[in-house]
Order: structure tokens, then C-alpha cells, then sequence
């Protein structure tokens, strides 16, 4: 057996029998006693002013027990945190307008909450939400980009007094130049399209205040459950440890379960704390296409200028981005665009330029990609167009732009989302590109395969497309991992899971530090009770930032047990190894369990060590 | 209304709302919250369990309409907390689920088409399993799955 038995195998989730069983638990899976159910009244109109809500009759209807409106909120109706401040980019605007909990004097999209009813079932809840008499006085609505930023466009956000959510330029050398030295420059227009992202599972919250013991627990569709926690404490005035936050099995996430906070996320705790009842709202899939974020929607207008080789001397992008109606999750999307249009290529000028733009649709924040995938599409499809003009082949094309291994560390002079520079550390492109044109058959396919199709009337093609990610983003992660005296492994981290394994790809990482099997570690994640530091899982970083901290925190436990088990076997530490939840002096029959040597880590009666720490237990940051 | 029925081989009586969702009934009226709820109007199939041995939607019947009917859900697949039912076992090694909210709809699909085609080929799975959504997977390892499924249920058989 190797220094890694599990990972990079394939192995059976231990997450599997749960799901396979109908055992897991999703939020509308939690069932408390005395639960209300809560459903939102939406807009209908993508703009208007709303002049009125007349909720008496709602109020009136049987099994109703509470309807609140924005003027129902007090001091706890107030604008929402801006998630992700800006890069400190030179010259650049950024307009902030973050989410309200219900719609106060103006309705800016379909779908945005302007009630809620709180009722005994959810059936008598949409009930009532008939009964509401709402007046809204419809505006001239903003759907298109370039007609938003037009002088006699109407204004969403008054107190901006324009559609311009932002305006970046980032660059590097000299374009100008560079194209006035081409070969040929290659122009074209692309647009990307917008989407929903689209769970399986909607959105859902289960808020339950407990006046006895005065503490809250919310269930929560949450990919982010600890700053859910930390919110929710400072906005309802109780102390973080006084909220629990969980975010139990999660059917699929994708980005905009990440938003922080949507308005049923702050209302339905309040709700709870203000009725003294667990209330419960689970979106319905209507709701879900315009109250949960989408994707994005971007017009480019972008340049590529080539020598006659088809090296890229240049590369200029200017592009609309659609904010939609807030930007609560500051510039991500587009800065994700604009630094990763660069890929693996090496781009000696760029100027790149954004207009972030407020439109009266829904609002638009990091899913599935978080607009990285707009950039790559804008410059890939410059290198086709370049690689037809030139008559050069498109991986040949794409070899020659490529970074070599000797140019690295390469720094492409830009800010990244996260405000640090965009550096690679290292890279070596083409032999997977070379690997991934033979396995995908690309000379035969265009030699024999395509003329074939052709002549049998099927016009059919292939892409060729290269892709390097900004992934594996900071702050932190971290994890507690304990050896029960049942031998058993407890390991717990802050991360939410949305399907990605992660109950069984940690546990293999552990696994292979403490000599255990995969399924004797047992995984928690999103329970804020189990683990409170941390922010939550996007970006493909919940292996790559909680998988290090799960590792971190292993080898610690590890080295502990080795000097427990050497003191306990009278023999050198490098004379031990752990496997099958046991250490064994090499070579010998002499070895002691796990789970004794966690029994006698905390014991009973004598005296520990000064400094000693009782446990096989150990939590690390990465 | 009152109604009668049998849902996994146990019998049950409850007094319901003519508009009741069969989905609803089960979820939190039996707490049977293994079938899940994705769209609520008969696309996405999450909710699929079986009404005298056909796979039905449970969010496009009415739980009155199950009135004298025997149902099963994915908790009866393997009872007891037992030995897994040969399709989740194929599930489980073909790695045919991710997030797993899809999964018990597809499970019970699977059971019924399976019973009429013990031997299915992928494109034979594939219609059956076109009214069932997944979004994570990309539906190569359900097939690959469902596939596995047959044939070990077919060597149970022999």
C-alpha cells in the first residue's frame, strides 16, 4: 500500500446510501412541529412606482396569520451589504445599488417581493396572496444595454441618476500601436445570452427561534452558510454563537445559491423571531426563474490583431455587461470576463474596457463559470476567424500563442476579481492541447471524417478551445478533525455541499493521513454549530482550499498519534505506521488501536503534559 | 375527504383537502421526504413514484385520486435501512448521482420501466428516463447505471 491508498482512486461515496435511500436531508425535508408556511407576493411589472398594498383582506383570510409589507419592517428594511467591494482599479465607477428585503416606493424587476404572507399551511398562504390589492403605476421599462445607457433612457435607480452600474478599463502596452503594426486586424461583435442556472432543488429557508433558549436556527439552500450566520447575528442584534446556521444536503447550487442575502434570507428569520414560531418558505420553480440570479448577458465588440504568422500582437475588447436591476455581488462577472479572455495565451497588448449596465431584469451574479466562459468565447472565436484568414490550422494557431513553460512567472499587468495581480506561477499548454487533439481524433476528423459528412449532405464540425481558470480563491478554509475512542474519524469543515462529494473526497484525504478506511470517516460540512470559520463553497475551491485544510489538520493528528502510540509501544516513531485503524511497530504483531490511543489522550484521573492538549483532535486554516 | 391507501406496504387513512397534492401528502403529511419536488408541474420527474406499479408524478396527482391505491416510494426500495435494491446498487458503483435530488425520481422510474424491459439497450434508458431532469451529471453515468441495474438484476434472476 502507497503513501495515498484512497486518494486518486475511484471509491463508493459514503454519501450515496443516504441519497440513494431518500434518507438525506433537504431543507423542506426538516419537519418541526407548529411550523408556519410563508409565500411571497412578487411583482408583476418589470418597472413601476408602487403607489399602494392593501393587505386587510389577506388578513382577514382564515389560517393567516401575519402579512408584511415594506412599511412592516422598521429599521430592519434598510439596503443590503455589497458582497464584493471592487478591485482598486485606476479610473474605475462603480454605482452600488444592493437589494431591498420588499419593495418600498418602486418595483425594478419581475419578481420582486413587495409582501409576505405568513400563514398555517402554504396552501392558505398563495390563497391570500390573491387577496392583496397592490397599485402599481407602470414606468417605461430598460431591456436593452445599449438603449439603457441612451441620454433619454428612463433611470432605474433615481439616486444614481444613470443605468451605469460600473465602468472599468484595464490594460497592458500599447494596442494602438500594436494594431497599427498588424499583418491584419480580425473585428467582430459576439453576444452571450442569458440563462437560469437552474437546480434541481429550489431555493428553500427554515428559520426557528427558540424564545427559551434564545437561540436561532435556520436551514438554509445556502452555499455559503457561515457568513449567512454572521449576517443574520448583526442584523437580528444576537450574538454569532446565538445563530446556527445549516445547510444540509443541497440539490445542486451553481452559483446563485451563493448570493448573500437574498430578501427571504433576512425576512424569514425576522419572521420567526418576531412570531416566536418556525416558519418555513421553499420557492417554488415559477418564482425560481426571476427571485433566484441568473446568468449574464454580454454584448463585446472585440479586435485581434495578428502578424502574419498569426501571432497575437493585440487584443482589444470593449463590452456591455447586463447587471440587471442590483448589483449586490459588486463586479466579479465582468472582471472574471476581462481577465480571463487572456487564457493561456500570450497577449503582449490588451485593452480591455466594460460598461456595466442596470436593466430592469432579474439580477445577475456569478453562476457556473461566473462570466470567465465570455471571455474565453470572445477570444477563441478571434483565433478561429484569424486561423481561416491566415489559412492556418486551429491548434496550430493556438500552439503558437501559447505561453511557453520558460516565460513563467508570467504577469498579465491586470487586477483579478479578488484585487490581486493576474500572475500565473507556472504552465505548460501545449502538451495537453497535443494530447487532447489525438484523443478527440481532430487530423482524422478533419482529413476523413468531415469530407465524408460532407459528401452525405451532414455539415458537421469540431471546436477546438483552451481554458485557463482563476480557481481555488482565498480567503481561507478550515477543519477540525478528531479520532473517536471508537476509533471512528469525526471531520467537520465549514463548507456547504451541493453534490460535489465532498463527504467522501474529504474523507479520503484524512483517510490516507490516519490509516483508516474511507467510510470510518465521518464528514460534516454547513453546520455552523460543527464548524463556524470559513466563507463557502464557489469557485471550484472547496477541494482545492477545504481539502487542504482537511489535510493540514490530519497530519497533525497524525503526528500526535504516532508520538502517543510511540510512548505506548516503547518504540521509535520512525519504526510505526498506521494503517487499518491501528499503529503497528514495522515488522512486528506489537501495534495499539485508534481508538485506545484517543482513550488515552483524555483521560480520567493522573495529570497531562503541561501544555499537553487533551484528544486526538486538531483544527487547521489553509 | 377520507382516503385509504398503501404506500410501501403500509396502510394508511387521513382525512385531506380534495386539492392536496399526492407530492405534498407524502412529503408532509407521511413524511415520506425521500420523493422530492422540483417543478411541481410535471416536468422534471424528481417526484416519481409508483400508483399500482406505474410510474406516476406524485405533483400532478391529487393524494384523493390514490384513494384505494397502492403506492411505492424510494423509502420502499430497500426497507428497514437494508440491503440496497440492485438499482441503487448499480447507482451507487456506475456513479449515476452527484447532489442526489433527482435520484429517488429516476430510481422508481427505473423500477418500473425495468420490470417491462429487463434488458434495455442506453437508447431504450434514455427515452425512458427523457421525462426525469439531472443537472449535474449529463445523464452518461444514469445511463451507464441503469444499464448495470439490468444486468444484475438479471443475474438474480438466473
Amino acid at each position: 500500500m502507497g503513501a495515498h491508498p484512497h486518494v486518486g482512486r475511484g471509491v463508493l461515496r459514503n454519501e450515496d446510501p443516504q441519497l440513494l435511500t431518500g434518507r438525506a436531508i433537504f431543507v423542506d425535508d426538516v419537519h418541526l412541529a407548529g411550523t408556519l408556511h410563508a409565500a411571497f407576493l412578487r411583482s408583476d411589472f418589470a418597472h413601476g412606482r408602487l403607489l399602494g398594498v392593501d393587505s386587510s383582506a389577506a388578513k382577514r383570510r382564515e389560517g393567516v396569520i401575519a402579512v408584511y409589507t415594506a412599511d412592516d419592517l422598521g429599521d430592519y428594511w434598510c439596503h443590503g451589504p455589497l458582497l464584493v467591494p471592487p478591485p482598486p482599479i485606476e479610473g474605475l465607477t462603480f454605482n452600488a445599488a444592493t437589494l431591498v428585503p420588499l419593495a418600498r416606493d418602486r418595483v425594478v424587476h419581475v419578481g420582486e417581493p413587495i409582501a409576505v404572507v405568513v400563514a398555517e399551511s402554504r396552501y392558505i398562504a398563495e390563497d391570500a396572496l390573491e387577496d392583496i390589492v397592490v397599485d402599481i403605476e407602470p414606468l417605461p421599462v430598460v431591456v436593452g444595454l445599449k438603449e439603457a445607457l441612451a441620454p433619454d433612457s428612463p433611470v432605474i435607480h433615481e439616486f444614481l441618476g444613470t443605468n451605469v452600474a460600473a465602468h472599468a478599463v484595464q490594460q497592458k502596452g500599447d494596442y494602438e500601436a500594436a494594431k497599427a503594426g498588424a499583418h491584419r486586424v480580425l473585428s467582430r461583435k459576439f453576444s452571450y445570452d442569458r440563462g437560469v442556472a437552474g437546480s434541481m432543488e429550489n431555493r428553500g429557508i427554515l428559520a426557528d427561534w427558540n424564545a427559551r433558549n434564545e437561540e436561532l436556527t435556520v436551514w438554509d439552500t445556502t452555499q455559503a452558510p457561515i457568513p449567512i450566520r454572521n449576517g443574520l447575528a448583526d442584523r437580528l442584534g444576537l450574538l454569532q454563537s446565538q445563530v446556527r446556521v445549516v445547510a444540509p444536503f443541497l440539490g445542486g447550487g451553481f452559483g446563485p445559491k451563493m448570493m448573500m442575502f437574498y430578501p427571504e434570507e433576512l425576512l424569514i428569520p425576522w419572521i420567526s423571531v418576531r412570531l416566536g414560531r418556525p416558519v418555513k418558505w421553499i420557492e417554488d420553480r415559477a418564482e425560481s426563474f426571476f427571485a433566484t440570479t441568473n446568468e449574464r448577458l454580454q454584448l463585446h465588440e472585440a479586435e485581434l490583431a495578428v502578424d502574419s504568422e498569426g501571432r497575437i500582437l493585440g487584443v482589444k475588447d470593449v463590452f456591455l455587461h447586463d447587471s440587471g436591476a442590483y448589483d449586490p455581488y459588486g463586479l466579479t462577472v465582468p472582471i472574471n470576463t476581462q481577465c480571463t479572455l487572456l487564457g493561456p495565451y500570450r497577449v503582449p497588448n490588451y485593452y480591455s474596457e466594460f460598461t456595466a449596465v442596470f436593466t430592469n431584469k432579474t439580477i445577475v451574479t456569478p453562476v457556473r463559470g461566473a462570466g470567465r466562459q465570455h471571455g474565453v468565447f470572445v477570444m477563441e472565436r478571434l483565433l478561429d476567424f484569424a486561423a481561416k484568414e491566415l489559412g492556418i490550422d486551429r491548434v496550430e494557431i493556438r500552439a503558437r500563442n501559447f505561453l511557453t513553460p520558460d516565460e513563467f512567472p508570467h504577469d498579465h499587468e491586470i487586477l483579478f476579481q479578488d484585487s490581486a495581480p493576474l500572475v500565473y506561477d507556472s504552465g505548460d499548454y501545449l502538451p495537453a492541447l497535443a494530447k487532447a487533439a489525438e484523443m478527440i481524433g481532430y487530423r482524422e476528423f478533419l482529413d476523413v471524417e468531415q469530407p465524408k459528412a460532407r459528401e452525405a449532405g451532414r455539415r458537421i464540425g469540431i471546436g477546438i478551445v483552451s481554458y485557463v481558470e482563476g480557481t481555488g480563491i482565498g480567503p481561507y478554509e478550515g477543519a477540525r478533525v478528531c479520532v473517536e475512542p471508537s476509533g471512528k474519524v469525526r471531520l467537520a469543515t465549514g463548507v456547504g455541499t451541493q453534490g460535489q462529494g465532498h463527504f467522501t473526497t474529504f474523507a479520503q484525504i484524512v483517510a490516507d493521513q490516519l490509516g483508516v478506511g474511507v467510510n470510518d470517516v465521518h464528514v460534516v460540512t454547513g453546520d455552523t454549530r460543527e464548524f463556524h470559520w470559513g466563507t463557502g463553497t464557489f469557485a471550484s475551491r472547496g477541494i482545492v482550499v477545504a481539502g487542504s485544510a482537511c489535510h493540514e489538520a490530519a497530519i497533525v493528528v497524525r503526528k500526535r498519534i504516532l508520538s502517543l502510540a510511540s510512548e505506548a509501544l516503547e518504540a521509535a516513531e520512525g519504526d510505526l505506521e498506521l494503517a487499518d485503524g491501528a499503529v503497528r511497530v514495522k515488522g512486528s504483531d506489537l501495534s495499539i488501536s485508534l481508538g485506545e490511543l484517543a482513550l488515552r489522550a483524555n483521560p480520567l484521573r493522573g495529570a497531562v503534559a503541561p501544555g499537553a492538549e487533551p484528544g486526538l483532535e486538531a483544527t487547521s486554516y489553509f | 375527504m377520507k382516503i385509504n391507501l398503501t404506500v410501501n406496504g403500509v396502510e394508511h387513512r387521513a382525512d385531506v383537502e380534495p386539492r392536496l397534492l399526492l407530492s405534498d401528502f407524502l412529503r408532509h403529511g407521511l413524511e415520506l421526504t425521500g420523493t422530492h419536488v422540483g417543478c411541481e408541474h410535471g416536468v422534471c420527474g424528481a417526484c416519481t413514484v409508483l400508483m399500482d406499479g406505474a410510474a406516476v408524478r406524485s405533483c400532478l396527482v391529487f393524494a384523493v385520486q390514490a384513494d384505494g391505491c397502492e403506492l411505492d416510494t424510494v423509502e420502499g426500495l430497500a426497507p428497514g435501512g437494508g440491503e440496497l435494491h440492485p438499482i441503487q446498487d448499480a447507482f451507487r458503483e456506475a456513479h449515476g448521482l452527484q447532489c442526489g435530488f433527482c435520484t429517488p425520481g429516476i430510481l422508481m422510474t427505473l423500477v418500473s420501466f425495468l420490470r417491462e424491459n429487463p434488458d434495455p439497450t442506453d437508447a431504450q434508458v434514455r427515452v425512458a428516463l427523457s421525462g426525469n431532469l439531472c443537472r449535474c451529471t449529463g445523464y452518461q453515468n444514469i445511463v451507464a447505471a441503469a444499464r448495470l441495474a439490468a444486468s444484475k438484476m438479471l443475474e438474480v434472476e438466473v
